[in-house]
């Protein structure tokens, strides 16, 4: 059963990811990304990591994909289209390479499985994360504040119109 | 039970896909979306193994890696915005403005 459930979800994965860099048009990447994002919060399931799951929904399919569908409309749906493109040897030499890369990756992974795979313990994830976040890893959780201040001061000034002009 | 390669080789699959993405696409914003996939296919790996090592310490690497994505698609996505208010374009081919 939990077989089946893997293969579902990560066949759904795969093909929204071939959506994402198959489509011309951005709005229709942006919900393919939608897609592959939901069904990798299914695979968190899978692996007894509910927590991070529930925030795969909330920050990647609930912020970060609504602030794509945002961008490509506060640009216009024309302007964010890509021209047809004639250069063929960019995608071949693209091709090639991502599938050195694959083989370099799976080649890397094979031998580096775990041993030991652990029967699932029910466990409290949730107090488990907060308990780590608060003790052994509390200065990086207090220096993500400190990233996400920078990035939205950033993106405002980045984003506004000058006004000198 | 489904073993711990199926899921390394499923993100190794997924981390491709998105670099072919960012290889061949010419459309920032899709570009980073495919950005966006190849971080979401290393916290799977990073899940997995948190899965079968018994660790929490996966899971938190993860929850810091989504707080630096949504950072980063932030900023990223001001730029775009910068840039297409000033060439009226998001395809990075027209990005050239520091090119000597």
């Amino acid at each position: 059963m939990e077989m089946v459930i893997f293969v579902v979800l990560a066949l759904l994965a795969v093909a929204a990811g071939v959506g994402v860099i198959a489509q011309r048009s951005a709005v229709r990447s942006a919900l393919f990304l939608l897609v592959n994002f939901c069904s990798l919060a299914g695979l968190y399931i899978l692996l007894n990591a509910q927590f991070v799951a529930i925030v795969q929904v909330i920050i990647y399919a609930g912020a970060i994909v609504v602030l794509f569908l945002f961008v490509v409309m506060l640009l216009g749906v024309e302007r964010a289209e890509e021209t047809p493109d004639l250069r063929r040897y960019q995608w071949v030499a693209g091709i090639l390479l991502a599938v050195l890369l694959l083989a370099g990756i799976v080649w890397a992974l094979i031998p580096a499985q775990p041993e030991t795979v652990a029967a699932l313990t029910r466990t409290d994830n949730v107090r488990e994360i907060g308990a780590a976040l608060l003790t052994d890893f509390a200065i990086p959780f207090e220096l993500a504040s400190v990233v996400l201040l920078v990035a939205i001061i950033g993106a405002v000034v980045l984003a506004k119109k000058r006004l000198e002009e | 039970m489904v073993p711990a390669s199926y899921y390394l080789i499923l993100s190794a699959v997924l981390f491709v896909l998105g670099a072919i993405g960012v290889l061949i696409r010419r459309n920032a914003l899709v570009m980073l979306m495919s950005v966006e996939m190849m971080l979401n296919a290393v916290n799977l790996t990073l899940i997995t193994y948190s899965r079968f090592l018994e660790n929490i310490d996966g899971q938190i690497f993860v929850l810091i890696v989504m707080a630096v994505a949504a950072a980063e698609v932030a900023v990223g996505l001001a730029i775009v915005v910068a840039f297409a208010r000033h060439k009226d374009t998001t395809d990075v081919d027209e990005m050239d403005l520091l090119k000597w």
